[in-house]
């Protein structure tokens, strides 16, 4: 394996294993937030019994989301030190900024976690949306970092460095807003999704249990709310990459020929050497349409973009058709739930849709690692849209497959251990037994 | 004072807080290794309990050096990451096996089996992590590594293979299970058997850091000469005495039991240390060839830094100051 190869697999792996911990940091939070908000309105002991179960959890899922990101901060220079040389003085303030939002959020989630008994229920509580606003805020930071990349701005390069620098324009770049808001809502989405779905299995056992369907019901609520916002997000920034990016643009739809009135490709294998994609459900004019907003207009196909330049069309079509197609399918999810929910009036409980909601659970995070390699794989060749080749970014450093052996087995021990833990902690307490502290609450 | 100036400055201060913070939760790993005695199991529970809540966001320091260093000065950061790959790499395992292990035992069953697999593997990357550290801050100094026009010419085992930064990492160990030590003694405060423990071992550790301190000191002549040559001018004979009154202060109050002194003692040797190893090494980031001067990026990327750093620090020191009144107060059994 070729040294770049190596560097691109470890950063791969890393991100996609840390962007879990990171969207769980992100949305647990709030749904801890909520229930603790509940309880301090209706004084229903089932609430706070609810916010300290889920805070057991999002204390492991944070502590290997610290780790995990703290071992892509420094993969950014271990991996890609000449990005880093280029880029630090004009995306450091994105991460300068996480790095406070990240203090907040670790300094309040401290508190939260072992506060319980110590400060008031009140500044408790103000402590978790704190936790909740500065993950949010971690996150923001850093996609606006990635954003930048995919449409830099705020700098010219002289002589091979940067000059004329203005961090605040590199922040706003055009990818920005769009991509912030993607993301942000994805993970309330895979959270709330992923949430129901432990809380929907246990319903199947029992429907009647109070604790698992206010559970269930804050989880369903969230997500019901983030999907519908993700979907009309997904329109907008898909428009943003068809102005900004033509080529990735291109590639997530395995369109070749640049061509009026477009037909979207659903599917397929995409061909490059034949430069066409074989297999695909063609609807007509209907490209033209997602990307320009109108059908007859002009959509840039591969064909125009020099071959050098070309992402691995294969991969980023796909993945692209695969978060797209997840986000449909939990919209449909969610579309079922509002029906049940009006025609009963309360809670829909269905077990079908129970069985659904459990089967649903894992989509949402697998939508966010497609979405992410849409966004990463789709920028290649370039690390710096236009600005950087990837190949020019690595590191001289010899022998990367054994960084990459080495964090791949790190990142799998800790995701089978944390798996067991979770498992054990989900299946072998029984959640029904009231308000009495779990071992780790002090 | 210039922008890059402040900068470096913060970076100092960013360490410094990392160092008394975040190297006392390394030592508090330490000490969770060498628990013995019929207390063996109570000394671990109130060095979880001392480290719990807080750890974390010690950690964060780290991440704010780095960040600081890449924003404000990236070739520098490049030729770091670069000619201390090796390390470097080390350092980042090393926080990864402590974090998660530090988590996985108090949410895993608390059977003693399980508890010491996880305190082992706790206990061995706290041991490891200040080592490894104490390598990437003795290469830096050491004025092996060399850069010519932003690429490293040294290769990848100058400086941190070289008996000074092996002394450098040695004395880093020493350092914060000293300090963790006499944290703990505070923590402890109530329970006298194990305020007993801790004050032995904050002794022992003390009285260690005397010769680990000589032999940095010896080796730093041919290892780091830039340095030594700050140690050994009148700035040096300043810094000299101050660390030894600290140090001598803090073994003198833990022998006469009076904890609150000796932690500040500690606290401020710790300090001072740190202090001049940061005007030792300046103006340079890596000795001899990058500079903060030569390796600052654009001015408005600086200022807008130095705005942040300042913003955020007005909004960091009230939420510390918040997180250590509510865990860190007189009643630690509330």
């Amino acid at each position: 394996m070729s040294d770049i190869l190596a560097a691109r697999a470890q950063m791969a792996v890393s991100l996609g294993f840390h962007i879990i911990f990171a969207v769980l940091g992100i949305g647990m939070p709030l749904l801890m937030a909520i229930a603790e908000g509940l309880w301090l309105r209706t004084r229903e002991p089932g609430y706070v019994d609810l916010a300290r179960r889920w805070a057991r959890g999002t204390a492991l899922l944070f502590a290997v989301g610290a780790v995990s990101g703290t071992v892509l901060s420094f993969e950014l220079g271990l991996l890609w030190p000449r990005f880093m040389e280029l880029a630090g003085g004009v995306i450091g303030m994105p991460f300068s900024l996480e790095g406070f939002a990240f203090f907040t959020e670790a300094i309040f989630l401290g508190i939260y976690l072992y506060g319980w008994d110590r400060i008031s229920p009140g500044a408790h509580w103000l402590a978790g949306l704190l936790v909740a606003a500065s993950g949010m805020a971690s996150g923001v930071f850093v996609v606006t970092a990635n954003a930048w990349m995919n449409a830099p701005t705020g700098f010219r390069i002289a002589d091979g460095r940067v000059a004329d620098v203005d961090p605040i324009a590199a922040m706003l770049n055009p990818a920005s807003l769009n991509q912030v808001v993607h993301m942000t809502l994805a993970a309330y989405v895979a959270t709330g999704f992923g949430v129901a779905a432990v809380h929907a299995f246990f319903l199947l056992r029992d429907r009647s249990n109070a604790f698992h369907r206010r559970a269930f019901a804050i989880a369903l609520a969230v997500a019901t709310v983030a999907i519908l916002l993700e979907i009309v997000s997904g329109d907008a920034t898909a428009k943003m990459v068809a102005r900004h990016q033509p080529a990735k643009f291109a590639a997530m739809e395995g369109h070749y020929r640049t061509e009026p009135g477009a037909a979207l490709l659903i599917g397929g294998l995409p061909d490059d050497a034949a430069m066409r994609t074989p297999w695909a459900l063609r609807v007509p004019r209907l490209l033209s349409f997602l990307a320009h907003g109108e059908f007859g207009a002009t959509v840039t196909g591969l064909a125009d973009i020099p071959r050098d330049e070309w992402p691995p069309t294969a991969i980023v079509h796909l993945a692209f058709d695969v978060m797209v197609g997840l986000g449909v399918a939990l919209l449909a999810l969610t579309a079922w739930a509002g029906w049940l929910a009006w025609r009963r009036r309360g809670l829909p409980d269905d077990p079908r849709f129970l069985r659904a909601c459990v089967a649903a659970g894992p989509l949402g995070f697998l939508a966010v690692e497609a979405g992410w390699t849409v966004t990463e794989v789709g920028r290649q060749p370039w690390i710096i849209w236009k600005i950087m080749r990837t190949s020019e970014a690595v590191t001289s450093m010899p022998g990367l497959a054994v960084p990459l052996v080495l964090f791949t087995g790190v990142f799998l021990v800790l995701a089978a251990v944390v798996l067991f833990l979770l498992r054990r902690q989900f299946l072998e307490t029984d959640p029904a037994r009231g308000a009495a502290a779990a071992p780790g609450d002090r | 004072m210039t922008a890059e100036a402040l900068l470096a400055l913060a970076i100092l201060a960013a360490l410094v807080v990392y160092a008394l913070a975040g190297g006392a939760d390394y030592g508090g790993g330490m000490w969770d290794l060498l628990a013995t005695g019929p207390r063996a199991r109570r000394q671990r529970e109130a060095i979880e309990h001392a480290i719990g809540p807080i750890w974390e966001a010690n950690h964060v320091w780290l991440i704010l050096v780095l960040v600081v260093l890449f924003s404000a000065f990236p070739p520098a950061f490049a030729a770091i990451m670069t000619a201390l790959n090796v390390p470097m790499t080390l350092v980042v395992l090393g926080i990864v096996a402590r974090g998660s292990a530090f988590v996985f035992r108090k949410y895993d069953v608390q059977a003693d089996a399980v508890h010491r697999r996880w305190s082992g593997v706790f206990g061995v990357a706290s041991f490891l992590t200040p080592f490894f550290l104490g390598l990437v801050l003795g290469g830096l100094a050491s004025g092996d590594i060399r850069v010519e026009g932003g690429r490293v010419t040294s290769g990848f085992l100058a400086g941190w293979t070289s008996p000074f930064a092996v002394g450098v990492g040695l004395y880093a160990q020493g350092l914060f299970a000293f300090l963790a030590a006499t944290y703990l003694t505070v923590d402890t405060e109530g329970e006298a058997d194990l305020q007993e423990d801790f004050r032995r071992r904050a002794l022992a550790a003390g009285v260690c850091l005397a010769p680990l301190a000589l032999l940095v000191f010896v080796l730093s002549r041919h290892g780091a000469p830039e340095i030594f040559q700050t140690l050994a001018g009148a700035q040096g004979l300043l810094l000299f005495l101050g660390t030894s009154v600290c140090a001598l202060g803090a073994l003198a109050a833990l022998w006469r039991r009076r904890y609150r002194w000796a932690r500040a003692a500690a606290v401020a040797q710790v300090t001072l240390i740190l202090l001049g190893w940061g005007i030792g090494q300046h103006p340079y980031v890596i000795v001899p060839d990058v500079t903060f001067e030569s390796a600052k990026t654009a001015e408005p990327t600086l200022r807008l830094l130095v705005w942040t750093l300042g913003g955020g620090t007005v909004v960091l020191l009230p939420s510390f100051a918040y997180l250590f009144r509510v865990f860190k107060s007189r009643d630690r059994r509330a």
